[in-house]
């Protein structure tokens, strides 16, 4: 009898393999896959203050056009140029890059205290977004995109319009100075 | 020089630069709180198409699915979940979000029937999922009423095509509302219960509980 027949969906021609080539998966696995990364390039573009708004505008932007782009081959460089258009609308709405941290430390912290342990590690945390908003635009943006986002340099030229060797020319200038203002803040600190 | 990153799909930490370790801590609490005020957004702004969520039953997993017109997919969990969100992604819309409120109401209701409070659902259905005959088939199977059961023949016969024995069994193997469209309560003409998309086991269980033998 045919009821025996198990259908892998409602929509039966689908059936319940693999989707098919131009085919997109649910939004959702987008976000599951691909949240963490987008958080860090936004935190690392307009700093950890204002970065959940950009995060939001970047994924409500994408799941707005999602249903039309069964063409994009790399999901991460999409989402990251959705997250960058909305991180330069960030600026010129406010027209200033994020604030450094106000004085880090009041009085000494002791030790070994977990609550301490992670008020330190937030700290470390704002020293680092401060030091990259101190970075060149261009050294900013490649460093994010490379460093945090993971893009192959050939996929940074693409977002910055510059070439393969200039992306990876500005990354590796952009580390150098964030990690002389690194150093610099942390001899400054202890 | 190029440092070599697995991937970011993983969303492992271990690929970020050292000096970028402190940054990522916090990343997974801020991520859940994102997320989360995200699905509100998408909803708010009319972009989610398809909601779902994944409720636990008697018969098992049961993943409820539901665009903004009403209830669109049950699906059992021998069915592969993911598989019919694959599915639901490319036949009704990719924009598919977890976002359980959407689905209270479908998942109070199943709670009241297993818990025989209920025996009829009053939910707002999605049909696009059950074109033609396979749709006209569904149409009827809420006249079994609770408790009774209907040969394939005996629902065939109420149809615009009376023979059509065959397909009434297909309408109901594919039926994208299981339980909430009763196909439980269609069974062989010897008597036998038959087939069910959800296993014989939830079909016999479901007969059970209707008929109050438990």
């Amino acid at each position: 009898m045919s009821a025996a027949v198990k259908t892998g969906s409602g929509a039966g021609s689908a059936g319940s393999g693999a989707p098919a080539g131009d085919s997109l998966p649910p939004f959702e696995s987008i976000v599951a896959t691909h949240g963490a990364t987008i958080l860090r390039v936004c935190r690392g573009l307009v700093g950890p203050h204002n970065a959940d708004d950009v995060w939001q505008e970047t994924f409500l932007a994408a799941l707005r056009v999602y249903p039309s782009t069964a063409g994009v081959l790399n999901r991460e460089a999409w989402l990251v140029t959705i997250a960058r258009n909305k991180a330069v609308d960030h600026h010129r709405r406010t027209a200033r890059v994020p604030e450094p941290v106000e004085s880090v430390g009041d009085g000494p912290l002791g030790v070994g205290d977990a609550v301490v342990r992670s008020v330190e590690a937030a700290e470390e945390a704002e020293l680092v977004w401060t030091a990259l908003a101190l970075l060149p635009p261009t050294q900013r943006e490649a460093v994010v995109y490379h460093h945090l986002a993971g893009l192959r340099y050939a996929a940074v030229a693409e977002l910055l319009g510059n070439s393969e060797a200039a992306a990876r020319r500005a990354a590796a200038d952009g580390m150098k100075s964030l990690r002389a203002h690194l150093g610099q803040n942390r001899k400054e600190d202890s | 020089m190029e440092q070599h990153f697995v991937d970011s799909e993983t969303g492992s930490t271990a690929l970020v630069p050292a000096d970028f370790a402190s940054l990522t801590r916090d990343e997974s609490t801020a991520l859940d709180r994102l997320t989360e005020l995200f699905r509100s957004a998408a909803a708010g702004a009319g972009l989610l198409d398809v909601a779902y969520r994944i409720v636990d039953s008697p018969v098992g997993a049961l993943l409820l699915a539901g665009t903004e017109r009403g209830l669109v997919r049950v699906a059992f969990a021998r069915e592969g979940h993911d598989a019919v969100l694959e599915s639901l992604a490319t036949t009704v819309s990719p924009r598919v979000l977890l976002a359980p409120s959407r689905l209270d109401a479908a998942a109070r209701e199943l709670d009241e029937y297993f818990a025989r409070q209920r025996q009829d659902f009053d939910l707002a259905l999605d049909f696009q999922l059950a074109a033609g005959f396979r749709r006209e088939v569904l149409a009827h199977l809420p006249d079994i009423g609770y408790g009774h059961t209907a040969s394939y023949a005996t629902v065939a016969a109420l149809t615009s095509s009376p023979r059509a024995v065959r397909a009434v069994g297909t309408a109901c193997a594919r039926n994208p509302l299981p339980l909430v469209v009763p196909c439980h309560r269609v069974i062989r003409s010897d008597g036998s219960q038959g087939a069910y998309v959800g296993g014989v086991e939830a079909k016999a269980l479901l007969l059970a509980l209707e008929s109050g033998a438990q």
